[in-house]
């Protein structure tokens, strides 16, 4: 199968405008990546189902990830030294692990990052092209909050449907409903703190 | 009946055993009403996760259920005496499990199956998971283990079955009958926008009462 | 079928038995068949609207058994989730573990000793037995053989947790593989006991089919039953045993290639039709394909280490990057995908559920059938809600 490289200049060669980059996965594992923006996604996956070549007929996994805002340190352009510390903004992703079953290759892996994490968290659907997307992008809607337009069903899968967090981010915060028990756990320990009964209440 | 009254000094024992060895068997209405009560406890057939496989093998050829009286699991909670919560009892699932016991006729038992039941088990941490279904309903008996092995859930019946042969069918404290009046209905919890609402049944389950040690 | 020509038929929470009128249909029945229901495999949910007996819509609702399985992966160590995947697909809980061991081995690029491969194809072939003579048994419970051929099945099932049992420690959660090999070496009587088991699995075969595979109750009720077609299991990412009925040829163990399964001779069921009784075929010849994998393993397994002895035992930090890893499951294609930020437990923890996927297709599969065709279509899709909720 073609390497990640040679898959974006195809891609590049087809869509001239799109925005695909390769992000590389560092690490034994070496599964590289082409994320995708979103305005292209649709017909970028369109053509890596049916290009002769790729027939990525099916869609494996998708899984959405939450990045919080976060620092990298990086080498400053022209020198190396000193390196400067950069804020990434945070966004929700959704990662599409395809594979061909016609041609018994894969995976390419693929991603689209939405703007931010608060209000514009609108992705287009690609259950039209594979159907495994159907329940696992409103999977991934359920518990990320990550809104695909051109879905033919989306609402919540494993939550109830008044429910109103989106459990999987990471800055859900759990309903306090634990009886408190005797654990080293440290923050399990605060937690239970807080239902003591204050020490200057005479028992 | 005046509870006043002296009762009847009872045939002790050896003088039933002698009696039996003649043939004769000497009992009482209310042992009779719990021996039959207990011999044929019918669960229903309700599994919610992994427990739910090893009831399933409790009642195949190798461990056999069926000795004890549980040979049929009923469909129908209406047909049923025993609820054995078999499984992590989710938020979602809950106000199911409840409707389901309150469907069910007196007198009627539960059964909390594995660590999931009892108080969360494994899953304690989170968000979908009640932390033991002993918040909504009364339970009887509890069976630990992740899973419990099908001889555990067979002893935890052998338990079921001594509570139930203690059981007075009159009386300020008789066991709770098809046809007593409006009995209390567990409280069915409804689906609010972060957690059920109520989390737990205030009159059946308290959050335990916590003692600070002082140097703690 | 669009949404605005259906929209009364929406399934509304809380809503067991409505009838519903659509100018297209007529009356309709909607009936809420779950999460407490004898043939659903588990609590899970199918709203159901009949025109009569055929089925017109089915919208499938999950997440009764939502155990936060991926969240509490976040916060647990990369072994610490060990445990929690055998409670994944609990009745297959060896290949559950095998499938995040490969991913977890490919983030952290850790070999596998030769013995350790062996002892995984066994066990995963075993459970592969295991899970698809439960299917047999829970499927044909659902048909309305109501126990004869699950007591047959456990009969078997009791005698393959017995080894799992003395392997193992634990019948059903095995917790058994390791980053880098096994946790505990096999002895002798135990590949002894397991080669026995494999050699006499024909036999209990034959007796099961001689029941079973030509019985015209079976065939009746299974032939023509809820047919797939290729195109659209490819396209909704259907995999394992169902996938292979509907005549596509697509088998991890040997596209993939993983652990040491090339050096085994054994052929991949493939059906026709793509009906329930292909499903129920294919599964019953992978089985047979189970035994002879077993017979090749057991006689070639080799001496040497369990575990890798460079291999860390806990503690991991893989470097940051992601894995996705997946194995030929008996439901179909298990697979986990780690993202690592380089600490103690993963960034994201995320479990390729078969069972969910296998059901997207659901709706199309009984749209025409009768509801009680509809069990019977459920039962062949094999699923387990352990897997289909996390």
């Amino acid at each position: 199968m073609d390497t990640v490289e040679q898959v974006r200049e195809r891609l590049l060669c087809r869509f001239p405008g799109a925005l695909v980059t390769v992000v590389l996965n560092p690490g034994p594992a070496a599964q590289h990546s082409l994320l995708v923006g979103a305005a292209n996604a649709v017909e970028v996956a369109t053509f890596l189902r049916d290009a002769p070549g790729l027939r990525l007929d099916f869609c494996s996994n998708v899984t959405g990830i939450d990045w919080l805002e976060r620092e990298v340190t990086e080498p400053a352009a022209g020198a190396p030294e000193p390196k400067v510390k950069r804020v990434i903004a945070g966004y929700l992703e959704v990662v599409y692990h395809l594979y061909s079953v016609e041609l018994r290759q894969g995976p390419l892996t693929l991603r689209l990052r939405t703007a931010n994490r608060t209000d514009q968290v609108s992705l287009p659907s690609l259950t039209p092209l594979w159907r495994s997307c159907e329940f696992q992008e409103r999977e991934v809607f359920d518990l990320f909050g990550v809104v695909f337009s051109g879905h033919p069903d989306l609402r919540r899968l494993l939550m109830w449907d008044e429910f109103k967090d989106h459990p999987m981010r990471k800055d859900y915060v759990e309903p306090d409903d634990f009886e408190w028990e005797p654990t080293p756990h440290g923050e399990v320990l605060e937690r239970a703190k807080l239902h003591y009964p204050p020490k200057e209440a005479t028992p | 009946m005046s509870e006043a009254a002296a009762p009847v000094p009872p045939v002790t024992d050896s003088q039933r055993a002698e009696l039996r060895r003649h043939g004769i068997l000497l009992t009482s209405l209310e042992e009779l009403c719990d021996w039959g009560r207990s011999h044929s406890v019918w669960p229903l057939q309700f599994g919610l996760a992994c427990c739910a496989i090893e009831m399933i093998a409790a009642s195949m050829a190798r461990f056999d259920i069926a000795r004890f009286g549980s040979e049929v699991f009923r469909p129908s909670p209406r047909q049923a005496d025993l609820l054995i919560v078999s499984g992590t009892v989710t938020k979602k699932m809950a106000p199911m499990v409840i409707r389901l016991w309150n469907q069910m006729p007196e007198p009627k038992y539960c059964i909390a199956m594995g660590a999931c039941a009892i108080s969360g088990g494994p899953f304690k941490q989170g968000y979908n998971v009640l932390k033991g279904i002993d918040r909504f309903i009364p339970v009887d008996v509890y069976i630990p283990g992740c899973p419990p092995r099908p001889e555990a859930l067979l002893h935890g019946l052998i338990e079921l079955q001594a509570k139930i042969r203690k059981e007075r069918i009159s009386g300020a404290d008789a066991s709770r009958s098809p046809q007593a009046a409006v009995k209390p209905e567990c409280t069915v919890p409804e689906y609010g926008e972060h957690d059920l609402v109520p989390t737990q049944d205030p009159v059946l389950w308290k959050p335990p009462v916590l003692v600070r040690k002082e140097g703690a | 079928m669009t949404d605005d020509a259906l929209s009364p038929l929406m399934a509304q929470p809380g809503a067991h038995v409505r009838a519903v009128s659509d100018a297209l249909h007529g009356d309709l029945l909607e009936i809420s068949m779950g999460p407490h229901h004898p043939s659903t495999h588990g609590v899970f949910r199918m709203t159901v609207t009949l025109d009569g007996e055929t089925v017109v819509r089915l919208k499938p609702v999950f997440g009764y058994l939502h155990r936060n399985h991926e969240k509490l992966g976040e916060s647990n160590s990369y072994l610490g989730s060990m445990p929690y995947t055998d409670r994944l697909d609990y009745l297959s809980s060896m290949t559950n573990n095998w499938a995040y061991a490969l991913a977890v081995e490919k983030l952290l690029g850790q070999p596998v000793p030769e013995r350790a491969e062996y002892v995984r194809i066994i066990l995963a072939e075993l459970t592969r037995l295991l899970n698809h003579t439960c299917l047999a048994g829970f499927l044909l419970q659902d048909g309305g053989a109501s126990g004869t051929p699950l007591m047959y099945a456990f009969r078997e099932r009791e005698k393959i947790l017995d080894l799992f049992e003395s392997l193992s420690g634990s019948r059903m959660m095995c917790n058994y593989q390791r980053f880098g090999g096994c946790r505990t070496d096999p002895t002798p009587a135990w590949l002894g006991a397991a080669r026995v088991l494999a050699d006499g699995y024909g036999r209990f075969l034959e007796e099961y089919e001689q029941l079973l595979t030509g019985n015209e109750i079976l065939m009746a009720r299974t032939q023509g039953v809820g047919p797939l077609s290729a195109a659209l299991a490819v396209s909704a990412g259907v995999s394992g045993p169902m996938l292979r009925a509907c005549g596509v040829g697509y088998d991890i163990r040997k596209v993939d290639a993983y652990g040491l399964y090339p050096r085994f001779d054994f052929r991949v069921p493939i059906g026709a039709d793509g009906d329930t009784y292909d499903r129920y075929m294919v599964r019953i010849l992978e089985m047979r394909e189970s035994i002879k994998i077993l017979q090749q393993a057991l006689r070639d397994i080799p001496a040497g280490p369990i575990l890798d002895p460079k291999a860390k035992q806990r503690g991991h930090r893989p470097k940051p990057g992601e894995a996705y890893g997946r194995i030929e499951g008996p439901k179909g294609e298990i697979g986990f995908f780690l993202v690592s930020d380089g600490g103690a437990s993963p960034y994201r923890y995320r479990v390729r559920p078969p069972s969910l996927i296998n059901l997207t297709i659901l709706e199309d599969m009984c749209l025409g059938q009768t509801i009680a065709d509809a069990v019977v279509i459920l039962g062949s899709v094999d699923i387990v809600l352990g897997e289909v909720d996390r």
